[in-house]
């Protein structure tokens, strides 16, 4: 006979886990608590769960099945709390089927009350890694939890956050028994992350291989040694994209703080692959169709954008005037703030996102090239309208705008050895530390991103120094904007020459490599 | 055995064990153009009017029999109970449904007795 039948005051044995609801890199504590109660038989789960948690029962009770774990003929209901957070994926699963065991007393629930679990269930038990494992321990850390329970194939992953106890368990069975169960843990294969599942880097270049140019090589390695953000024009066949693949090669290594957004970027968008540790600094080369939700991310929870995924590292936009206007406008926001705040109708994300910009364009809609060359079908008004589709705001934000001309035979012939991506990376390394030394006490790192009115008040330059740059301000050839462009631009390169400030020289070189004004 | 005499058989042993404890049987099997019901009864003292479904298997190896009650045929159920109340003569001030899961594995069948259908 049951005693279902029977009311009255009992001790109430509720099963308690904790789990973490990411949104974007920030998450929120979600203490998930299982009853048993008089009901239609099943698993019930409250508390806003999206599909992919809901699923959830059902992978549960069969995993708890196979492993010989029988839930009674009673309602098991699954509370989520807070009820106002949005609970997306999979990797609620752990946490709810600890809750429902412990609810069984088949674990302890004082103890899983206090540790945080996220992983997938697969049907015979074993936990399948899921996306955000990172940014779980950093949320979970910050609110005060200490023990992690994480599938095995994210250990390495998990180890990566200093302070945290770290659990890895191959299956539900492993994690119940290290929670107080007697049941036999059978041995599982651990399944293992996922390696490289979003197809390759794109391929980085040697400076070596770049024939001529000498310009765009000096304007490559300014860029890489101030963080500026660069804009080639110029013929196809010039070297642009070649010229850009090189850049990754010659930037820094990434910073401790950098590496750990990068590989919580990873992780959050499922990239995350143990081979990537320390991680290089990201290459991102959309291709000229990819849409604005597709580049600023958050379309879906915790989808992670172009623009994100270039954080801390080169976005390289290639046809850069055949990107949809929004998209280019898109651009502004990230650029000027380094965040990616999106709000849809499921709620509002901020990821971070700065991002070096790199940019290649034709001068013309048919792309024969340069003025006065023939071939060129293109009128002066197609000419305009096709420089115009990268607009004001977003070129102001440009600092080196750099005209290529085509490769010429004495280039191609030329027999001198050219500098490799490695000596061209050192001198960019020792500019970025000159630079970390100047930067010491503002919140910000590199001269691409200083404010023109701080480096004029830090060098205090003499009229002598800046008679160029006067000239061109007196004549209108020169924005202020445009002028505080050219003192960043100088001093970078000052860095680079291991100078102790930009003098009339560098402001001379910065100077010339403005081709367009505004 | 077959399925129709199993569940005959369980219905019969659910009735006696609402008798036994007090229950008025009001009605066996009652149907209408909604459904069937398999007992009404009445509780002591308070005099609820509870109409029962009894389900019953000889094994638990596909699931238990109170987890086949699915949402549709709860609704059915209420359906069918709403029509027996419009057909009263007497205001029925308080009723609910139940579900009796019999599992008749042995000589002695489980019973589980679930009050109050959500």
């Amino acid at each position: 006979m049951s005693t279902a039948t029977t009311a009255g005051p009992r001790t109430v044995e509720l099963g308690r886990a904790q789990a973490i609801a990411l949104s974007g890199l920030d998450g929120t504590t979600v203490a998930v608590e299982a009853s048993v109660n008089p009901g239609i038989p099943g698993i019930e789960v409250v508390g806003l769960p999206d599909a992919s948690v809901n699923e959830s029962r059902k992978r549960i009770r069969a995993a708890l099945s196979n492993l010989g774990v029988r839930l009674k003929a009673m309602r098991y209901t699954v509370s989520l709390a807070p009820g106002s957070v949005r609970k997306v994926g999979s990797g609620f699963d752990l946490a709810i089927a600890m809750a429902i065991l412990g609810a069984e007393g088949v674990v302890d629930p004082t103890r899983t009350a206090g540790a945080v679990f996220c992983g997938e269930l697969g049907l015979d038990g074993r936990l399948v890694p899921v996306p955000g494992v990172l940014p779980t321990i950093v949320s979970g850390l910050r609110a005060g939890f200490t023990h992690f329970v994480v599938p095995a194939g994210c250990a390495a992953e998990a180890h990566l956050v200093p302070g945290a106890q770290v659990l890895p368990v191959a299956s539900v069975a492993q994690c119940a028994v290290h929670f107080g169960a007697t049941m036999d843990a059978p041995p599982v294969r651990v399944v293992e992350d996922r390696e490289a599942g979003h197809g390759q880097r794109p391929q980085v270049h040697d400076l070596a291989v770049v024939q001529g140019q000498d310009d765009a090589r000096f304007a490559l390695e300014i860029a890489a040694a101030g963080g500026h953000h660069l804009l080639m024009t110029g013929a196809p066949g010039a070297g642009k994209t070649l010229l850009a693949g090189c850049l990754p090669g010659i930037l820094p290594p990434l910073g401790e703080q950098a590496a750990v957004e990068v590989l919580a970027l990873a992780s959050l968008a499922g990239t995350f692959s143990a081979h990537d540790v320390p991680p290089l600094p990201p290459y991102e080369t959309p291709h000229h169709r990819t849409t604005t939700a597709a580049m600023l991310g958050s379309s879906r929870p915790n989808s992670v954008g172009v623009l994100s995924r270039a954080h801390h590292g080169v976005l390289f936009m290639d046809e850069a005037p055949e990107f949809s206007r929004d998209v280019l406008e898109a651009l502004r926001e990230p650029l000027e703030s380094g965040w990616c705040r999106v709000s849809r109708s499921w709620g509002s994300v901020d990821l971070p996102s700065r991002f070096q910009l790199v940019m290649a364009a034709n001068p013309c809609p048919c792309g024969a090239g340069e003025a006065g060359r023939s071939g060129c079908t293109c009128t002066p008004h197609d000419r305009r309208r096709y420089r115009s589709r990268l607009s004001g705001p977003l070129l102001d934000r440009i600092d080196l705008r750099l005209d290529m001309l085509p490769v010429t035979p004495a280039d191609v012939h030329a027999r001198a050895q050219r500098e490799t991506s490695e000596q061209v990376r050192a001198r960019v390394i020792e500019a970025r530390r000159i630079q970390a030394e100047r930067y010491a006490g503002v919140d910000w790192e590199t001269n691409g991103q200083t404010p023109g009115g701080w480096l004029r008040g830090h060098f205090r330059f003499a009229a002598h120094e800046t008679r160029l740059l006067d000239r061109g301000l007196e004549t209108g050839a020169l924005t202020m904007r445009g002028y505080d462009r050219v003192l960043r631009v100088a001093t970078t390169i000052a860095d680079l020459r291991g100078a102790q400030r930009p003098g009339a020289d560098e402001l001379g070189a910065a100077l010339l490599l403005r081709t367009q004004e505004g | 055995m077959r399925r129709q005499t199993l569940g005959r058989r369980g219905e019969d042993f659910a009735a006696e064990h609402l008798t036994g404890l007090g229950w008025t049987i009001l009605q066996r099997n009652w149907r209408c153009s909604h459904g069937e019901i398999d007992i009404i009864a009445t509780t002591p003292g308070t005099g609820t009017v509870v109409f029962v479904e009894v389900r019953t298997r000889s094994s638990i190896s596909a699931g238990h029999p109170l987890e086949s009650i699915g949402t549709r045929k709860a609704a059915r159920m209420r359906r069918t109970a709403g029509a027996w109340l419009s057909q009263q003569p007497h205001f029925i001030p308080s009723f609910r449904i139940d579900v009796i899961g019999l599992v008749w594995a042995g000589e002695t069948p489980e019973l589980t007795h679930l009050e109050g259908l959500e």
